[in-house]
Protein backbone atom coordinates (compact mmCIF):
# COMPACT_ATOMS: atom_id res chain seq x y z
CA UNK A 1 0.00 0.00 0.00
CA UNK A 2 3.00 2.45 0.75
CA UNK A 3 4.81 1.25 -2.01
CA UNK A 4 1.92 2.36 -4.15
CA UNK A 5 3.03 5.03 -6.49
CA UNK A 6 6.23 5.71 -4.96
CA UNK A 7 9.47 5.09 -6.93
CA UNK A 8 10.00 1.88 -4.51
CA UNK A 9 8.25 -0.44 -6.85
CA UNK A 10 9.43 1.63 -9.91
CA UNK A 11 12.83 -0.29 -10.62
CA UNK A 12 10.95 -3.70 -10.50
CA UNK A 13 8.64 -2.25 -12.60
CA UNK A 14 11.15 -0.65 -14.73
CA UNK A 15 12.03 -4.48 -15.56
CA UNK A 16 8.44 -5.34 -16.13
CA UNK A 17 9.52 -6.40 -19.46
CA UNK A 18 11.49 -8.59 -17.96
CA UNK A 19 8.71 -10.03 -15.75
CA UNK A 20 6.99 -11.13 -19.39
CA UNK A 21 10.36 -12.57 -20.58
CA UNK A 22 11.05 -14.82 -17.55
CA UNK A 23 7.08 -15.96 -17.41
CA UNK A 24 7.43 -16.69 -20.92
CA UNK A 25 10.62 -18.55 -19.89
CA UNK A 26 8.93 -20.76 -17.14
CA UNK A 27 5.56 -20.96 -19.19
CA UNK A 28 7.57 -22.40 -22.27
CA UNK A 29 9.76 -25.02 -19.76
CA UNK A 30 6.04 -25.97 -18.16
CA UNK A 31 4.86 -26.77 -21.31
CA UNK A 32 7.95 -28.69 -22.69
CA UNK A 33 7.67 -30.19 -19.50
CA UNK A 34 4.39 -31.36 -19.91
CA UNK A 35 4.83 -32.67 -23.69
CA UNK A 36 7.98 -34.93 -22.27
CA UNK A 37 5.76 -36.10 -19.86
CA UNK A 38 2.81 -37.02 -22.08
CA UNK A 39 3.74 -37.73 -25.38
CA UNK A 40 7.23 -38.99 -25.00
CA UNK A 41 7.37 -40.28 -21.31
CA UNK A 42 10.77 -39.20 -20.63
CA UNK A 43 10.08 -37.81 -17.10
CA UNK A 44 9.33 -41.59 -15.67
CA UNK A 45 12.88 -41.12 -13.88
CA UNK A 46 12.25 -37.60 -12.72
CA UNK A 47 8.48 -38.35 -11.80
CA UNK A 48 9.93 -41.37 -9.63
CA UNK A 49 12.42 -39.02 -8.05
CA UNK A 50 10.19 -36.25 -7.18
CA UNK A 51 7.47 -39.28 -5.96
CA UNK A 52 9.84 -40.14 -3.73
CA UNK A 53 10.63 -36.63 -2.37
CA UNK A 54 6.73 -36.44 -1.99
CA UNK A 55 6.43 -39.63 0.07
CA UNK A 56 7.50 -37.60 3.68
CA UNK A 57 4.85 -34.95 3.25
CA UNK A 58 2.07 -37.67 1.84
CA UNK A 59 2.38 -39.70 4.93
CA UNK A 60 3.32 -36.71 7.43
CA UNK A 61 0.05 -35.42 6.05
CA UNK A 62 -1.85 -38.67 7.02
CA UNK A 63 -0.52 -39.37 10.36
CA UNK A 64 -3.63 -37.31 12.09
CA UNK A 65 -6.42 -39.91 10.90
CA UNK A 66 -3.97 -43.04 11.38
CA UNK A 67 -2.87 -41.90 14.56
CA UNK A 68 -6.67 -41.64 15.29
CA UNK A 69 -7.26 -44.94 13.97
CA UNK A 70 -4.33 -46.32 15.86
CA UNK A 71 -5.89 -44.57 18.81
CA UNK A 72 -9.18 -46.31 18.31
CA UNK A 73 -8.62 -49.69 17.47
CA UNK A 74 -5.67 -50.24 20.67
CA UNK A 75 -9.38 -49.10 22.86
CA UNK A 76 -11.26 -51.34 21.07
CA UNK A 77 -12.76 -54.16 23.35
CA UNK A 78 -11.17 -57.86 24.15
CA UNK A 79 -14.74 -59.02 23.35
CA UNK A 80 -15.09 -57.31 19.83
CA UNK A 81 -11.67 -58.99 18.92
CA UNK A 82 -12.37 -62.07 19.82
CA UNK A 83 -15.58 -62.03 18.08
CA UNK A 84 -14.12 -60.72 14.84
CA UNK A 85 -11.64 -63.39 15.38
CA UNK A 86 -13.99 -65.83 15.23
CA UNK A 87 -15.92 -64.25 12.13
CA UNK A 88 -12.51 -64.07 10.42
CA UNK A 89 -11.23 -67.71 10.72
CA UNK A 90 -15.01 -68.85 9.62
CA UNK A 91 -14.37 -66.40 6.71
CA UNK A 92 -11.04 -67.93 6.34
CA UNK A 93 -11.65 -71.65 6.54
CA UNK A 94 -14.49 -70.70 3.87
CA UNK A 95 -12.81 -69.02 1.88
CA UNK A 96 -10.01 -71.73 1.62
CA UNK A 97 -12.41 -74.13 0.46
CA UNK A 98 -13.62 -71.92 -2.32
CA UNK A 99 -9.84 -71.23 -3.14
CA UNK A 100 -9.40 -74.84 -3.49
CA UNK A 101 -12.53 -75.50 -5.62
CA UNK A 102 -11.36 -72.69 -7.74
CA UNK A 103 -7.96 -74.19 -8.71
CA UNK A 104 -9.86 -77.44 -9.46
CA UNK A 105 -12.07 -75.62 -11.90
CA UNK A 106 -9.33 -73.58 -13.15
CA UNK A 107 -7.21 -76.10 -14.11
CA UNK A 108 -10.54 -78.16 -15.50
CA UNK A 109 -11.86 -75.68 -16.99
CA UNK A 110 -8.59 -74.72 -19.24
CA UNK A 111 -7.85 -78.17 -20.00
CA UNK A 112 -11.27 -78.87 -21.03
CA UNK A 113 -10.32 -76.36 -23.89
CA UNK A 114 -7.49 -77.56 -24.70
CA UNK A 115 -6.38 -74.28 -24.20
CA UNK A 116 -2.89 -75.23 -22.35
CA UNK A 117 -1.36 -72.17 -23.83
CA UNK A 118 -4.64 -69.66 -22.86
CA UNK A 119 -5.52 -70.20 -19.91
CA UNK A 120 -6.83 -67.28 -18.26
CA UNK A 121 -3.91 -65.04 -16.51
CA UNK A 122 -4.73 -65.90 -13.06
CA UNK A 123 -2.84 -64.19 -10.18
CA UNK A 124 0.98 -65.11 -9.67
CA UNK A 125 1.72 -63.52 -7.02
CA UNK A 126 0.07 -61.15 -4.44
CA UNK A 127 1.50 -57.93 -2.59
CA UNK A 128 -0.52 -56.81 0.59
CA UNK A 129 -0.01 -52.88 0.36
CA UNK A 130 -1.25 -50.06 3.22
CA UNK A 131 -3.57 -47.65 2.17
CA UNK A 132 -1.31 -43.96 3.13
CA UNK A 133 -3.43 -41.63 1.87
CA UNK A 134 -6.76 -41.58 0.26
CA UNK A 135 -8.47 -38.66 -2.17
CA UNK A 136 -11.77 -39.15 -2.92
CA UNK A 137 -13.39 -36.25 -4.24
CA UNK A 138 -15.59 -36.29 -7.38
CA UNK A 139 -12.70 -35.35 -9.49
CA UNK A 140 -10.20 -37.15 -8.33
CA UNK A 141 -10.35 -41.28 -6.60
CA UNK A 142 -7.01 -42.04 -5.72
CA UNK A 143 -5.34 -43.98 -3.25
CA UNK A 144 -1.68 -43.78 -2.24
CA UNK A 145 -0.05 -47.10 -0.92
CA UNK A 146 3.08 -47.72 0.96
CA UNK A 147 4.77 -50.00 -1.79
CA UNK A 148 6.48 -48.95 -4.43
CA UNK A 149 9.35 -49.61 -6.98
CA UNK A 150 11.58 -51.33 -4.38
CA UNK A 151 8.53 -53.90 -3.83
CA UNK A 152 8.71 -54.52 -7.72
CA UNK A 153 5.25 -52.58 -8.54
CA UNK A 154 5.19 -51.72 -11.69
CA UNK A 155 2.72 -48.80 -13.16
CA UNK A 156 -0.29 -50.06 -14.80
CA UNK A 157 -0.33 -52.89 -12.16
CA UNK A 158 -3.93 -54.16 -10.88
CA UNK A 159 -4.80 -53.07 -7.43
CA UNK A 160 -7.53 -55.69 -5.64
CA UNK A 161 -9.36 -55.60 -2.33
CA UNK A 162 -11.17 -58.79 -0.65
CA UNK A 163 -14.16 -58.28 -2.59
CA UNK A 164 -12.97 -56.79 -6.18
CA UNK A 165 -11.50 -55.05 -8.13
CA UNK A 166 -10.19 -51.05 -6.98
CA UNK A 167 -7.89 -49.73 -9.64
CA UNK A 168 -4.66 -49.65 -10.84
CA UNK A 169 -1.57 -47.64 -10.22
CA UNK A 170 -0.61 -44.20 -12.00
CA UNK A 171 2.47 -43.41 -10.85
CA UNK A 172 4.89 -45.13 -9.31
CA UNK A 173 7.44 -44.07 -6.81
CA UNK A 174 10.62 -45.82 -4.97
CA UNK A 175 8.03 -46.46 -1.71
CA UNK A 176 5.18 -46.25 -2.85
CA UNK A 177 2.66 -45.86 -5.82
CA UNK A 178 -0.68 -44.09 -6.59
CA UNK A 179 -3.39 -46.06 -7.41
CA UNK A 180 -6.60 -44.69 -10.05
CA UNK A 181 -9.51 -46.40 -8.91
CA UNK A 182 -12.04 -47.58 -10.85
CA UNK A 183 -14.67 -44.91 -9.88
CA UNK A 184 -12.28 -41.95 -11.00
CA UNK A 185 -13.86 -40.32 -13.70
CA UNK A 186 -11.36 -40.92 -15.81
CA UNK A 187 -10.38 -44.58 -15.34
CA UNK A 188 -12.75 -46.79 -17.33
CA UNK A 189 -12.39 -50.95 -16.83
CA UNK A 190 -13.23 -53.26 -19.65
CA UNK A 191 -16.06 -55.76 -18.31
CA UNK A 192 -17.60 -58.62 -19.11
CA UNK A 193 -21.21 -59.25 -17.74
CA UNK A 194 -21.12 -62.60 -16.02
CA UNK A 195 -24.14 -63.85 -16.88
CA UNK A 196 -24.43 -63.39 -20.57
CA UNK A 197 -20.53 -63.01 -21.46
CA UNK A 198 -21.47 -59.37 -23.11
CA UNK A 199 -18.36 -57.01 -23.02
CA UNK A 200 -19.13 -53.71 -22.22
CA UNK A 201 -16.58 -50.92 -20.88
CA UNK A 202 -17.67 -49.99 -16.88
CA UNK A 203 -16.14 -45.77 -16.48
CA UNK A 204 -16.20 -44.02 -13.08
CA UNK A 205 -18.54 -41.85 -12.19
CA UNK A 206 -16.53 -39.41 -9.75
CA UNK A 207 -18.50 -41.22 -6.94
CA UNK A 208 -16.50 -43.95 -4.59
CA UNK A 209 -20.15 -46.30 -4.66
CA UNK A 210 -20.89 -46.20 -8.53
CA UNK A 211 -19.79 -46.86 -12.62
CA UNK A 212 -21.32 -46.10 -15.55
CA UNK A 213 -22.10 -48.18 -18.12
CA UNK A 214 -22.23 -45.65 -21.38
CA UNK A 215 -22.02 -47.81 -23.86
CA UNK A 216 -24.95 -50.25 -24.03
CA UNK A 217 -27.33 -50.34 -26.47
CA UNK A 218 -31.17 -50.04 -25.42
CA UNK A 219 -31.80 -53.76 -26.30
CA UNK A 220 -28.57 -55.11 -24.49
CA UNK A 221 -29.00 -58.11 -22.37
CA UNK A 222 -28.43 -56.72 -18.75
CA UNK A 223 -30.48 -56.19 -15.80
CA UNK A 224 -30.35 -54.86 -12.36
CA UNK A 225 -28.19 -57.49 -9.92
CA UNK A 226 -25.72 -58.62 -12.76
CA UNK A 227 -22.00 -59.36 -11.57
CA UNK A 228 -19.78 -57.54 -13.92
CA UNK A 229 -16.20 -59.29 -13.71
CA UNK A 230 -12.77 -58.17 -15.46
CA UNK A 231 -12.77 -59.15 -19.29
CA UNK A 232 -8.85 -59.31 -19.24
CA UNK A 233 -9.23 -57.58 -22.21
CA UNK A 234 -6.45 -54.95 -22.70
CA UNK A 235 -4.32 -56.89 -20.27
CA UNK A 236 -4.17 -54.66 -17.32
CA UNK A 237 -6.48 -56.54 -15.20
CA UNK A 238 -5.86 -60.15 -14.48
CA UNK A 239 -9.33 -62.01 -16.21
CA UNK A 240 -12.23 -63.01 -14.16
CA UNK A 241 -11.91 -60.85 -11.21
CA UNK A 242 -15.56 -59.52 -10.15
CA UNK A 243 -15.68 -55.80 -10.12
CA UNK A 244 -19.41 -54.42 -9.71
CA UNK A 245 -23.03 -54.90 -9.61
CA UNK A 246 -25.58 -53.40 -11.93
CA UNK A 247 -28.01 -51.34 -9.99
CA UNK A 248 -29.98 -49.37 -12.16
CA UNK A 249 -30.67 -50.28 -15.62
CA UNK A 250 -32.86 -46.91 -17.75
CA UNK A 251 -33.91 -47.68 -20.71
CA UNK A 252 -35.60 -44.54 -22.57
CA UNK A 253 -36.93 -45.72 -26.34
CA UNK A 254 -35.83 -42.54 -27.62
CA UNK A 255 -32.15 -43.17 -26.62
CA UNK A 256 -30.41 -45.65 -28.41
CA UNK A 257 -28.30 -46.29 -25.50
CA UNK A 258 -29.21 -47.69 -21.94
CA UNK A 259 -28.34 -45.59 -18.93
CA UNK A 260 -26.88 -48.70 -16.89
CA UNK A 261 -25.27 -47.67 -13.19
CA UNK A 262 -23.99 -50.33 -11.24
CA UNK A 263 -22.16 -50.68 -7.61
CA UNK A 264 -18.58 -51.30 -7.62
CA UNK A 265 -18.00 -54.34 -4.76
CA UNK A 266 -14.71 -53.21 -3.83
CA UNK A 267 -15.56 -50.86 -0.66
CA UNK A 268 -12.51 -48.44 -1.03
CA UNK A 269 -13.39 -45.54 1.93
CA UNK A 270 -13.48 -48.44 3.97
CA UNK A 271 -10.43 -50.65 3.24
CA UNK A 272 -7.19 -50.11 4.65
CA UNK A 273 -5.34 -52.74 2.84
CA UNK A 274 -5.49 -53.44 -0.73
CA UNK A 275 -3.51 -55.79 -2.83
CA UNK A 276 -1.18 -55.98 -5.53
CA UNK A 277 -1.54 -58.37 -8.15
CA UNK A 278 1.40 -59.98 -10.69
CA UNK A 279 -0.37 -62.32 -13.15
CA UNK A 280 1.12 -63.35 -16.40
CA UNK A 281 1.28 -60.42 -18.87
CA UNK A 282 2.47 -62.75 -21.70
CA UNK A 283 -1.06 -64.14 -21.69
CA UNK A 284 -3.18 -61.70 -22.16
CA UNK A 285 -6.39 -62.91 -22.95
CA UNK A 286 -7.93 -66.28 -22.98
CA UNK A 287 -10.76 -66.02 -25.48
CA UNK A 288 -8.83 -64.54 -28.52
CA UNK A 289 -6.11 -67.18 -29.30
CA UNK A 290 -8.30 -70.15 -30.21
CA UNK A 291 -11.50 -68.49 -31.27
CA UNK A 292 -12.75 -71.04 -33.96
CA UNK A 293 -12.83 -74.01 -31.38
CA UNK A 294 -14.05 -71.78 -28.40
CA UNK A 295 -16.87 -70.97 -30.53
CA UNK A 296 -17.91 -74.36 -31.62
CA UNK A 297 -17.39 -75.38 -27.80
CA UNK A 298 -19.75 -72.28 -27.09
CA UNK A 299 -22.68 -73.43 -29.09
CA UNK A 300 -22.10 -76.97 -28.08
CA UNK A 301 -22.08 -76.14 -24.35
CA UNK A 302 -24.19 -74.07 -23.56
CA UNK A 303 -23.53 -74.60 -20.03
CA UNK A 304 -20.09 -73.88 -20.81
CA UNK A 305 -20.77 -70.48 -21.96
CA UNK A 306 -18.28 -68.15 -19.27
CA UNK A 307 -15.13 -68.68 -20.86
CA UNK A 308 -13.10 -67.40 -17.90
CA UNK A 309 -13.63 -69.59 -14.80
CA UNK A 310 -16.11 -67.21 -12.46
CA UNK A 311 -15.43 -67.52 -9.16
CA UNK A 312 -18.24 -69.45 -7.71
CA UNK A 313 -17.42 -72.53 -7.38
CA UNK A 314 -19.97 -74.25 -5.45
CA UNK A 315 -22.80 -74.69 -7.84
CA UNK A 316 -20.71 -76.42 -10.66
CA UNK A 317 -19.94 -79.53 -8.37
CA UNK A 318 -21.14 -82.15 -10.12
CA UNK A 319 -19.36 -80.88 -13.55
CA UNK A 320 -15.78 -81.48 -12.64
CA UNK A 321 -15.90 -85.29 -11.97
CA UNK A 322 -17.57 -85.77 -15.59
CA UNK A 323 -14.58 -83.69 -17.16
CA UNK A 324 -11.63 -84.41 -15.50
CA UNK A 325 -10.92 -87.36 -17.78
CA UNK A 326 -10.76 -84.80 -20.41
CA UNK A 327 -8.11 -83.13 -19.41
CA UNK A 328 -5.69 -85.75 -19.40
CA UNK A 329 -6.00 -86.24 -22.81
CA UNK A 330 -3.55 -83.88 -24.26
CA UNK A 331 -3.71 -81.13 -26.48
CA UNK A 332 -5.62 -81.91 -29.98
CA UNK A 333 -7.92 -78.78 -29.43
CA UNK A 334 -10.28 -80.62 -32.35
CA UNK A 335 -11.49 -83.07 -29.72
CA UNK A 336 -13.53 -80.96 -27.87
CA UNK A 337 -16.24 -79.48 -30.37
CA UNK A 338 -17.86 -82.35 -30.52
CA UNK A 339 -20.07 -82.37 -27.78
CA UNK A 340 -17.36 -83.38 -25.01
CA UNK A 341 -19.11 -84.73 -22.13
CA UNK A 342 -21.27 -87.37 -24.09
CA UNK A 343 -18.62 -88.42 -26.07
CA UNK A 344 -16.75 -88.71 -22.72
CA UNK A 345 -15.05 -92.02 -23.48
CA UNK A 346 -15.09 -92.05 -26.58
CA UNK A 347 -12.83 -89.19 -26.96
CA UNK A 348 -10.34 -90.21 -24.13
CA UNK A 349 -9.41 -93.36 -26.16
CA UNK A 350 -8.92 -90.83 -29.27
CA UNK A 351 -6.82 -88.92 -28.12
CA UNK A 352 -5.53 -92.12 -26.67
CA UNK A 353 -4.88 -93.44 -29.81
CA UNK A 354 -2.64 -91.35 -32.00
CA UNK A 355 0.19 -91.82 -29.25
CA UNK A 356 -0.71 -95.24 -28.97
CA UNK A 357 -0.81 -96.09 -32.81
CA UNK A 358 2.80 -95.26 -33.00
CA UNK A 359 3.40 -95.84 -36.27
CA UNK A 360 1.84 -92.61 -37.87
CA UNK A 361 4.81 -89.82 -37.27
CA UNK A 362 3.33 -87.80 -34.46
CA UNK A 363 3.94 -84.79 -36.88
CA UNK A 364 0.70 -84.01 -37.19
CA UNK A 365 -0.37 -84.31 -33.96
CA UNK A 366 0.70 -80.98 -31.77
CA UNK A 367 -0.31 -78.09 -34.14
CA UNK A 368 -2.99 -78.87 -36.53
CA UNK A 369 -6.34 -77.45 -35.60
CA UNK A 370 -7.90 -81.10 -36.08
CA UNK A 371 -5.48 -83.74 -35.69
CA UNK A 372 -7.23 -86.24 -34.34
CA UNK A 373 -9.59 -87.53 -36.81
CA UNK A 374 -7.57 -87.72 -40.10
CA UNK A 375 -4.92 -89.27 -38.26
CA UNK A 376 -6.44 -92.66 -37.59
CA UNK A 377 -6.19 -92.68 -41.51
CA UNK A 378 -9.81 -93.56 -41.19
CA UNK A 379 -11.61 -92.03 -43.78
CA UNK A 380 -15.19 -92.22 -41.86
CA UNK A 381 -15.77 -88.54 -40.72
CA UNK A 382 -18.17 -90.54 -37.83
CA UNK A 383 -15.75 -89.41 -35.31
CA UNK A 384 -16.54 -91.21 -32.01
CA UNK A 385 -16.40 -94.45 -33.80
CA UNK A 386 -13.02 -95.12 -35.22
CA UNK A 387 -11.42 -95.01 -31.90
CA UNK A 388 -13.62 -97.49 -30.22
CA UNK A 389 -13.11 -99.35 -32.56
CA UNK A 390 -9.36 -99.13 -32.44
CA UNK A 391 -8.43 -98.62 -28.87
CA UNK A 392 -8.04 -102.44 -28.00
CA UNK A 393 -5.17 -102.79 -30.80
CA UNK A 394 -3.04 -100.20 -29.60
CA UNK A 395 -0.05 -102.16 -27.92
CA UNK A 396 1.08 -99.57 -25.44
CA UNK A 397 -1.62 -99.64 -22.44
CA UNK A 398 0.45 -97.89 -20.09
CA UNK A 399 0.20 -94.65 -22.04
CA UNK A 400 -3.59 -95.20 -21.99
CA UNK A 401 -4.22 -96.12 -17.90
CA UNK A 402 -1.59 -93.38 -17.22
CA UNK A 403 -4.25 -90.63 -19.22
CA UNK A 404 -7.71 -92.48 -18.04
CA UNK A 405 -6.24 -91.66 -14.41
CA UNK B 1 6.34 -2.37 2.54
CA UNK B 2 8.60 -5.34 4.44
CA UNK B 3 10.18 -7.92 2.20
CA UNK B 4 9.57 -10.90 4.09
CA UNK B 5 12.14 -13.28 4.54
CA UNK B 6 12.24 -16.08 1.51
CA UNK B 7 11.85 -18.55 5.01
CA UNK B 8 8.55 -17.30 5.93
CA UNK B 9 7.49 -17.90 2.42
CA UNK B 10 8.68 -21.01 1.71
CA UNK B 11 7.53 -21.69 5.27
CA UNK B 12 4.07 -20.08 4.65
CA UNK B 13 3.85 -21.95 1.17
CA UNK B 14 4.65 -25.36 2.53
CA UNK B 15 2.26 -25.48 4.85
CA UNK B 16 -0.40 -24.74 2.18
CA UNK B 17 0.82 -27.48 0.36
CA UNK B 18 0.22 -29.64 3.62
CA UNK B 19 -3.06 -28.39 3.50
CA UNK B 20 -3.96 -28.78 -0.07
CA UNK B 21 -3.43 -32.27 0.17
CA UNK B 22 -4.74 -32.94 3.36
CA UNK B 23 -6.99 -36.15 3.45
CA UNK B 24 -10.26 -34.99 3.74
CA UNK B 25 -14.48 -36.33 3.21
CA UNK B 26 -14.86 -36.10 -0.11
CA UNK B 27 -17.68 -33.38 0.25
CA UNK B 28 -15.16 -31.44 1.94
CA UNK B 29 -12.79 -32.21 -0.87
CA UNK B 30 -14.96 -30.43 -3.25
CA UNK B 31 -14.89 -27.39 -1.00
CA UNK B 32 -11.58 -27.02 -0.01
CA UNK B 33 -9.77 -24.62 -1.61
CA UNK B 34 -6.04 -24.53 -3.60
CA UNK B 35 -4.52 -23.37 -0.66
CA UNK B 36 -1.23 -22.99 -2.27
CA UNK B 37 -2.34 -20.75 -4.96
CA UNK B 38 -3.74 -18.92 -2.67
CA UNK B 39 -0.57 -18.60 -1.00
CA UNK B 40 1.31 -17.54 -3.85
CA UNK B 41 -0.97 -15.43 -4.89
CA UNK B 42 -0.34 -13.49 -1.12
CA UNK B 43 2.82 -13.01 -1.62
CA UNK B 44 3.32 -12.53 -5.48
CA UNK B 45 0.99 -9.72 -4.25
CA UNK B 46 2.38 -8.45 -1.66
CA UNK B 47 6.10 -9.35 -2.24
CA UNK B 48 6.76 -9.29 -5.66
CA UNK B 49 10.42 -9.00 -5.43
CA UNK B 50 10.62 -12.51 -3.32
CA UNK B 51 8.92 -14.93 -5.11
CA UNK B 52 8.10 -13.69 -8.41
CA UNK B 53 7.60 -16.26 -10.81
CA UNK B 54 9.52 -18.74 -9.79
CA UNK B 55 7.39 -19.43 -6.54
CA UNK B 56 4.27 -19.80 -8.88
CA UNK B 57 6.36 -22.28 -11.22
CA UNK B 58 7.78 -24.61 -8.18
CA UNK B 59 4.50 -24.55 -6.41
CA UNK B 60 2.84 -25.68 -9.62
CA UNK B 61 5.47 -28.05 -9.98
CA UNK B 62 4.84 -29.17 -6.24
CA UNK B 63 0.90 -29.47 -6.50
CA UNK B 64 1.42 -31.81 -10.28
CA UNK B 65 3.57 -34.12 -8.34
CA UNK B 66 0.53 -34.62 -5.59
CA UNK B 67 -2.16 -34.52 -8.39
CA UNK B 68 -1.38 -33.90 -11.67
CA UNK B 69 -2.36 -36.34 -14.42
CA UNK B 70 0.71 -33.95 -16.63
CA UNK B 71 4.19 -33.10 -15.08
CA UNK B 72 3.90 -29.04 -15.22
CA UNK B 73 -0.18 -28.87 -16.01
CA UNK B 74 -0.02 -26.83 -12.80
CA UNK B 75 3.35 -25.16 -13.19
CA UNK B 76 2.01 -23.46 -16.34
CA UNK B 77 -1.33 -22.53 -14.32
CA UNK B 78 0.40 -21.31 -11.82
CA UNK B 79 3.04 -19.29 -13.19
CA UNK B 80 0.35 -17.42 -15.23
CA UNK B 81 -1.36 -16.26 -12.39
CA UNK B 82 1.62 -15.14 -10.28
CA UNK B 83 3.03 -13.43 -13.80
CA UNK B 84 -0.63 -11.70 -13.65
CA UNK B 85 -0.93 -10.94 -10.24
CA UNK B 86 3.02 -9.65 -9.99
CA UNK B 87 2.28 -7.98 -12.66
CA UNK B 88 -0.56 -6.05 -11.21
CA UNK B 89 0.05 -6.32 -7.38
CA UNK B 90 0.60 -2.61 -6.49
CA UNK B 91 -3.10 -2.00 -8.34
CA UNK B 92 -4.40 -4.93 -6.45
CA UNK B 93 -2.98 -4.24 -3.06
CA UNK B 94 -4.81 -0.88 -3.00
CA UNK B 95 -7.81 -2.59 -3.28
CA UNK B 96 -10.37 -3.01 -0.71
CA UNK B 97 -10.43 -6.30 1.06
CA UNK B 98 -13.66 -7.37 -0.97
CA UNK B 99 -12.59 -6.03 -4.34
CA UNK B 100 -9.10 -8.04 -3.72
CA UNK B 101 -11.55 -11.39 -3.01
CA UNK B 102 -13.40 -10.32 -6.66
CA UNK B 103 -9.73 -10.07 -8.39
CA UNK B 104 -8.57 -13.55 -6.67
CA UNK B 105 -11.95 -15.02 -7.38
CA UNK B 106 -11.14 -14.15 -11.38
CA UNK B 107 -7.42 -15.02 -10.77
CA UNK B 108 -8.42 -18.69 -9.63
CA UNK B 109 -10.91 -19.18 -12.40
CA UNK B 110 -8.12 -18.31 -14.79
CA UNK B 111 -6.23 -20.69 -13.38
CA UNK B 112 -8.60 -23.40 -13.30
CA UNK B 113 -9.34 -22.88 -17.27
CA UNK B 114 -5.71 -23.39 -17.67
CA UNK B 115 -5.99 -26.51 -16.02
CA UNK B 116 -9.31 -27.35 -17.65
CA UNK B 117 -7.91 -26.61 -21.27
CA UNK B 118 -4.88 -29.09 -20.84
CA UNK B 119 -6.71 -31.54 -19.37
CA UNK B 120 -8.58 -31.53 -22.53
CA UNK B 121 -5.81 -31.18 -24.54
CA UNK B 122 -3.68 -34.05 -22.54
CA UNK B 123 -6.88 -36.22 -22.90
CA UNK B 124 -8.14 -36.57 -19.35
CA UNK B 125 -11.58 -34.71 -19.93
CA UNK B 126 -12.86 -33.60 -16.68
CA UNK B 127 -16.30 -31.78 -17.24
CA UNK B 128 -17.64 -31.99 -13.92
CA UNK B 129 -18.49 -28.84 -12.78
CA UNK B 130 -17.58 -29.39 -9.36
CA UNK B 131 -13.56 -28.62 -10.47
CA UNK B 132 -15.18 -25.00 -10.46
CA UNK B 133 -16.62 -24.31 -6.54
CA UNK B 134 -13.29 -24.22 -5.60
CA UNK B 135 -12.46 -21.02 -7.47
CA UNK B 136 -15.96 -19.96 -5.32
CA UNK B 137 -14.66 -21.09 -2.04
CA UNK B 138 -11.00 -19.50 -2.46
CA UNK B 139 -12.47 -15.89 -3.24
CA UNK B 140 -14.79 -16.20 0.02
CA UNK B 141 -11.62 -17.62 2.47
CA UNK B 142 -9.74 -14.74 0.71
CA UNK B 143 -9.49 -12.25 3.59
CA UNK B 144 -8.91 -14.46 6.30
CA UNK B 145 -6.00 -16.04 4.49
CA UNK B 146 -4.49 -13.01 3.64
CA UNK B 147 -5.44 -11.80 7.46
CA UNK B 148 -3.44 -15.14 8.54
CA UNK B 149 -0.74 -14.69 6.35
CA UNK B 150 0.36 -10.94 6.79
CA UNK B 151 -0.18 -11.87 10.38
CA UNK B 152 3.24 -10.32 12.14
CA UNK B 153 4.44 -8.91 9.30
CA UNK B 154 4.21 -4.91 8.99
CA UNK B 155 3.56 -2.42 6.56
CA UNK B 156 0.22 -4.10 4.89
CA UNK B 157 -2.69 -2.09 4.32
Amino acid sequence: MAAFGTPAGRPWQGRGGSAGFRFTLYAAVAVVVMYLDQRQHYLEQVRYVLQAAAYPIQLAVNSPPAAWRWIWQSFESRERLQAENARLRAAQRDLELRSMRYEALARENGELRGLHAALPPLADRWLAAQIVNIQLSSLRQRLLINRGAVNGVFKAQAVLDDRGLIGQTTHVGPWSAEVILITDPEHAVPVRIERTGLRTIAVGAGDATSLGLPYLPSNADIKSGDLLVTSGLGGVFPEGYPVARVTQVHRDAVQPLAQVRAEPLAHVDTDSEVMLVWFRADRPTAPTPTGKSLGELKSGIPSLQPQAVPPRPLPAAPGPPAATPQPARARPPAAVPRRPQATEPAAAPKAAEPKAATPQPATPQPATPQPATPQPATPQPATPEPPKQQPPSPQPDTSQAKEQR
Amino acid sequence: MSAPSGGRILFTAFMALVLTVLPLPPWLDVLRPVFLVLAVLFWSVNAPRSGDIALGFFAGLALDVFQGPVLGQHALALSLVTYIAVREHQRIRSKPAFQQALIVFAALAVYEFVLFAIDGWSGHPLTSPLRWVHTVTGALLWPPVAAILSYGSRGHA
